[in-house]
């Protein structure tokens, strides 16, 4: 009797299952909308607003256009496209002239529309360019490093005409209006709705007033974003995608099981192991771009505590197993930095001459006067990769009489301790999304002590090679001045790249053109879905 | 029965303020620099001692305790830097999600623990009394995230009837007109019965997968009331004087059984409603657990003490429900209140 009511039970409960089944089958939407899901989604519509998360960019790339953007080049293993940072192609500028003298560029634009039918004249670019700069936070900071820093240095010339003034020959300029900072937006719609703010921060966050190829159509913070096509959109060929939902989904396990079960389009962020798992498995088109100006790096403090003597941190250079820590924390999703050539090439990330010899690294450890015992830090939310990483470091480092106790900081915290300076190990991945050498080393080795100089390197010497890098117009110094500092930073080694990690994405067959952008988010407008 | 609802609230008023006062400080001392976190990658000094004047974090922490109560009276919780909402909006938009899931996941576990637990007791030592047992003991000691993972491999991914584990209703699916909040209610109301289904196919997995973890408290609970209960001298004389067995059991034994029951009840509801950020995360489950812990990784201030203030609130307002049903059950309790 007991048996038979709990199967009649079994029998009712799994029956809503079956019809809903049914039912979603014959919703014939699914066919033109893409199901994206993700960590977690954006926290706000503006990207220049202060404390904007990572998925912001997503919305400034899909929903706002650029003067410029960067020209798509095929991946080498197939797949898609990344980009080609010194290749610009026009996105609301249809030509642009760079002047006699280097020293400013006029842009004619396109005749396009914002979302809410008004044209865009140069105006509205200058008004979100101003925002830019002014409104304080990453996007100041991310503009001031094309040396875009005041609003002096943009001008109207007509409603189609702009022209932009550098303070200085800057080669970064060009390619920073392609990132997902400067959009365009609808200023006269902003300054209507702002409530007085002349930024119109609050409104901005909540909507979005731009001319790209994607409007929001809802957005409910932690839950979903949904995207629908503009078809009046005029900046590129018009996107194969009519809608497109992006679900945050916290858990990666669940993340997996919906993309294995072709419920899901693509799938965003997964941890490397289900990465590999995915692309052996073969049902899935897993696509990895090597983070282009990205690398894991173990920094050593050479201002406080043991790694003040370059001896000892030579010494963990020689000893870190490479090979091992690519394959057990990022499951082979990478590019080792170990044993490159004696003379670097003028590229960054380059794998460092050392490679794994423990007898030379005693001998360095003896040199400078025997083991001792140290602490290792890293971001909680770096776990997944950085937990083995770390616990290969500290067998290694062992073998070599250093002792190394090994510290989880939580996200909040994590800021404020990499700002103090005074840990002598920390494993950190950074990325920059300007993919030049002197943009890297500006941010995480030069003596102006950002943040991300977090093994607190100061050399004069490196710092003026950073900068005639960064400030010459000669390829050929150009190209001398990076090999010259990068061979300084494999001797001095602050930082020991270990390796470069590979972007990945998990995508059903069905599903082409995929687009690699700098900022790591999906492009929709280049995404299409087969039947 | 009123003037006893008002008592009951004059004694809550002091443990409200100390949680106010509690939270205020305790995510003030948590580590973490807020304003730093939120400057983002490549902030200058500056631009973090902007956001920290920005967040009124640069006043003293008199100062910003007073601007946040007053705040609080205003029925304004600050804004979630999170989310980049107001703390009440994305509360409103959470918590029915939350109890939606957790009464759904009691009333699952009520229906098959009480029946069991009376049953065992009723049966001491014989199969039913070891099943339910085993439950107790495989409830208690299955962590939820796992119950929820197995449920998801096996229903959905291996048998594929479960629908894919996407939060509260498909993706290709809109919301009925909100009345209530639950999606089960207000398709009800909106009389749509396809959303109802998809609604129900979507929480049926979490739900389970939390009646699975409160069912061993109950059963375990009901099953030591009624033994207590039934060896007590007026079930012995309802006996003695020839009442069916029937009679005994469910109307004077299980109504006495009852009390400690619904404090349990209480206790496992509130706990629940807080707690599943496990299966919230595993269903994507836009709830308010996993609302809050999100915001504590960010050291996010205003969502955590928000939070705490609603659960503190919710806790007092379930313990006086309880307390009136006290008075339903037991007319002894009412006398006394």
């Amino acid at each position: 009797m007991g048996i038979t009511r709990r199967a009649a039970l079994a029998g009712g409960l799994s029956a809503p299952f079956l019809m809903s089944g049914r039912a979603g089958a014959q919703a014939p939407s699914r066919s033109e909308t893409l199901l994206l899901v993700q960590e977690y989604g954006p926290n706000s519509l503006d990207m220049q607003g202060i404390g904007s998360s990572q998925p912001v960019n997503g919305v400034a790339l899909n929903c706002y256009d650029r003067l410029l953007r960067f020209k798509p080049v095929p991946i080498p293993g197939g797949g898609g496209n990344q980009v080609s940072m010194g290749e610009l192609e026009g996105e609301l500028a249809e030509s642009w002239q760079i002047a006699s003298d280097g020293m400013s560029c006029t842009f004619k634009l396109r005749d396009a529309k914002f979302h809410s039918g008004r044209k865009v004249t140069a105006k509205d670019v200058k008004w979100s360019l101003d925002r830019a700069v002014t409104i304080g936070g990453f996007a100041t900071t991310q503009m001031n490093a094309g040396s875009l820093e005041k609003p002096e240095q943009f001008v109207v010339v007509d409603d189609k005409t702009f022209r932009i003034d550098f303070i200085r020959k800057d080669k970064l300029t060009m390619p920073n209006l392609a990132v997902t900072i400067p959009f365009v937006f609808d200023s006269e719609l902003a300054i209507k709705n702002s409530g007085g703010d002349p930024l119109a921060k609050e409104w901005l966050k909540n909507n979005v007033a731009g001319s790209g190829a994607f409007k929001v159509e809802s957005w409910k913070p932690g839950v979903e974003t949904i995207y629908v096509r503009n078809d009046d959109w005029a900046c590129g060929p018009l996107p194969k995608l009519r809608r497109v939902i992006a679900r945050d989904i916290a858990s990666p396990s669940t993340r997996r099981a919906l993309i294995e079960r072709g419920d899901a389009d693509i799938s965003y962020g997964l941890p490397p192991k289900d990465f590999k798992d995915l692309a052996d498995g073969g049902k899935i088109n897993v696509v990895g771009v090597p983070i282009p100006n990205g690398v894991w790096g173990l920094y050593l403090n050479s201002q406080v505590g043991p790694f003040k003597d370059v001896r000892l941190r030579q010494a963990v250079a020689w000893v870190l197993p490479y090979e091992k820590m690519l394959q057990a924390s990022l499951f082979g999703r990478g590019v080792d930095m170990s044993g490159g050539p004696e003379t670097p090439k003028p590229a960054w990330p380059t794998p460092f001459p050392y490679k794994t010899n423990v007898e030379k690294a005693k001998a360095l450890v003896a040199a400078a006067g025997g083991g001792f015992s140290t602490t290792l830090q890293f971001d909680a939310g770096n776990a997944t990769v950085a937990e083995p990483m770390s616990v290969l470091i500290k067998e290694a480092l062992a073998s070599i009489g250093i002792e190394v106790e090994i510290t989880k900081v939580p996200g909040a915290n994590f800021r404020t301790e990499i700002a103090k300076k005074t840990n002598p190990m920390t494993l950190n991945r950074f990325a920059g999304w300007l993919d030049y050498p002197d943009y890297y080393l500006f941010w995480t080795m030069h003596g102006n002590n950002s943040i991300f100089n977090i093994a607190n390197y100061q050399n004069p010497d490196l710092d003026k090679l950073i900068d005639a890098a960064r400030f010459t117009t000669d390829k050929a110094a150009y190209e001398k001045y990076v090999v010259d500092f990068v061979s300084l930073v494999e001797r001095e080694v602050p930082m020991i790249p270990i390796s470069q990690p590979t972007h990945d994405v998990a995508m059903q067959k069905s599903i082409g053109g995929y687009q690699f952008q700098p900022c790591r988010e999906p492009d929709f407008r280049y995404l299409t879905k087969g039947a | 029965m009123l003037s006893l609802i008002g008592q009951r609230l004059k004694t809550t008023i002091p443990s409200v303020i100390g949680v106010i006062i509690v939270t205020f400080l305790l995510t003030r001392v948590l580590p973490g620099d807020t304003a730093a976190y939120f400057a983002g990658p490549a902030a200058t000094p500056q631009a973090i001692a902007e956001i920290r004047s920005k967040l009124g974090l640069d006043q003293p922490l008199p100062v910003q305790f007073v601007s946040y109560v007053s705040a609080l009276v205003k029925g304004d919780l600050g804004t979630s830097l999170t989310t980049g909402q107001a703390v009440t909006a994305d509360l409103a938009q959470r918590l029915p999600a939350s109890a939606e899931l957790t009464l759904l996941g009691l009333l699952i576990s009520m229906a098959i623990a009480l029946p069991l637990g009376v049953l065992a007791a009723v049966r001491q030592g014989s199969w039913i009394d070891h099943l339910c047992r085993i439950v107790a003991t495989a409830g208690v000691s299955l962590p939820v995230f796992f119950t929820g993972l197995l449920l998801v491999y096996v229903f959905y991914f291996i048998l594929g009837w479960a629908p894919a584990p996407l939060g509260r209703l498909d993706a290709f699916l809109s919301e009925p007109p909100r009345v209530t909040g639950l999606l089960l209610v207000d398709s009800l109301v909106a009389g749509d019965g396809e959303t109802f289904r998809a609604a129900l196919s979507q929480i049926l997995l979490p739900a389970v997968t939390l009646a699975i973890f409160s069912l061993a408290p109950i059963t375990r609970m009901t099953r030591a009331s009624m033994l207590a209960v039934l060896g007590a001298d007026f079930v012995r004389t309802a006996r003695a004087s020839g009442l069916s067995s029937r009679k005994v059991i469910g109307t004077y034994a299980f109504r006495n059984a009852m009390l400690p029951v619904v404090t349990t009840l209480g206790m496992v509801f509130s706990f629940l409603l807080g707690a599943n950020v496990l299966v919230e995360k595993v269903f994507a489950w836009p709830g308010v657990g996993s609302y809050a812990v999100e915001a504590l990784l960010a050291s996010d201030y205003a969502p955590i003490q928000g939070f705490v203030l609603t659960m503190a609130i919710l806790y007092v307002a379930l313990n006086l429900l309880i307390d009136i049903l006290y008075g339903v059950i037991d007319p002894r309790v009412r006398m006394e209140g």
